[in-house]
């Protein structure tokens, strides 16, 4: 017998706030995956939505090599504000 | 020479208080440690859920009913939560999907916690358990908080939170035992005499008798032996049970004023080694009923999948 698919979980604790991963659940369609998701990881009052994906549409960086994946950032420093000199003169900026 | 190299390089990377992430390189054992360990907590969850089930029907008042239904809830949750993490370890030529694994259980070839295999013979034993064996676990997983496998660490942050309501609940009930009537109070000693030895197993072997702690302490899954969690637990529990007015079964027990902690006889380790070989008292039954509810139930799940099956057809 084949298995039930896994889901990914992802609660906004309230409005305004971006979704974070709960955890995963596991279920034959969407509306149950809903239903088990809304039970396992907001019986505390924990969130105000529900966000479910199927496990098996997540694609990853994991696996890739991290250091070359993600180095690009490390030599642009000029990206963040605290690169740019400015005189303590100039005020709100 | 170069496997030693990452292994060691791995082991320098996990005592800086790194996290290791699914799809991080890590040694084999450290993989089979963790799908053992982190599987056999989910089952202990899953199977935890029976004892305490055993009373839902009889609780008391319908307080106590509501709360140990909740209880109960947040087991099946756990559960999720452990093989959902587990299952992030099934690469690399390693099987860690939760069917999988819960059927190892089912046939006896994974272990689940050795206190569910005693059975629940009084209301009392109920809050006992909230106390004792929560309390016990509660210790055991506040640490495990700080262990070196996200997934696992993640997961035991959630439990860990939920966890406090089972202990306080159970001793609630134990206390309005142990100021009612006089029958009410000797329920509530009885159910401590036979959960204290039981709960103290439940942090596993002695320290110079258990070989796999060395290797799960190396690689920062356990950060606490054994019997240094049984002694914290001692030295928390009895002041407790002082306080609800009950002895602990332990003629040996005393506080050493110079050390500071509680001592206590050596355990029963002859039981210990029977309830893990699948001679406890409840063994049987607990498997038997996990493995009728698979199997009676096999046709829902049949039901959910072709009912998921023709729905994908039609959208």
């Amino acid at each position: 017998m084949s298995t039930l698919d896994v889901w990914e979980v992802f609660i906004q604790t309230k409005p305004g706030l971006s979704h974070k991963h709960a955890g995963t659940v596991q279920a034959a369609t969407a509306e149950t995956a809903l239903q088990n998701a809304r039970d396992v990881y907001t019986r505390r009052m924990e969130g105000t939505s529900i966000w479910v994906v199927p496990s098996k549409y997540l694609v990853t960086s994991e696996g890739m090599n991290k250091e070359a994946f993600f180095d690009p950032a490390d030599d642009k420093l000029y990206r963040h504000p605290t690169f740019y000199q400015i005189p303590n003169d100039v005020k709100n900026m | 020479m170069k496997i030693i190299d990452k292994n060691t390089e791995f082991e320098a990377y996990v005592a800086q208080e790194n996290k290791i992430e699914p799809k991080d390189w890590m040694p084999e054992d450290y993989r089979k440690l963790l799908i053992r360990q982190i599987s056999q907590h989910a089952h202990s969850e899953v199977v935890g859920m029976l004892p305490e089930a055993n009373w839902i029907s009889r609780a008391p008042s319908l307080r106590r009913k509501m709360a140990l239904l909740a209880k109960i809830q947040d087991e099946a949750g756990h559960g999720l939560y452990l093989y959902g993490a587990c299952e992030t370890l099934g690469q690399e030529g390693f099987t860690a999907h939760r069917d999988y694994t819960y059927e190892q259980m089912l046939q006896g070839k994974a272990k689940y916690s050795s206190i569910f295999n005693y059975p629940t013979l009084s209301w009392a034993d109920i809050g006992a358990i909230g106390w004792l064996v929560d309390g016990a676990a509660i210790m055991n997983q506040v640490m495990l908080m700080g262990n070196s496998y996200g997934p696992y660490a993640r997961a035991m942050v959630r439990i860990c939170k939920e966890e406090s309501f089972h202990q306080r609940q159970g001793y609630e009930i134990l206390m309005t035992l142990c100021r009612g009537t006089q029958e009410q109070k000797e329920m509530a000693q009885r159910a401590l005499d036979r959960f204290w030895w039981p709960a103290l197993m439940m942090f596993g072997p002695n320290d110079d008798a258990s070989p796999n702690s060395q290797k799960s302490m190396k690689y920062r899954v356990k950060r606490e032996s054994n019997d240094s969690l049984r002694q914290r637990f001692v030295d928390v529990t009895v002041p407790q049970a002082q306080y609800l007015g009950l002895s602990i079964p332990d003629p040996n027990l005393h506080f050493n004023e110079t050390t500071g902690h509680y001592e206590f006889s050596e355990l029963p380790w002859d039981e210990f080694h029977e309830v893990l070989a699948g001679n406890g008292p409840a063994n049987k039954k607990r498997l038997d009923t996990k493995i009728n509810a698979q199997k009676e139930n096999r046709w829902v799940k049949e039901a959910a999948l072709a009912f998921a099956a023709k729905e994908e057809k039609t959208t």
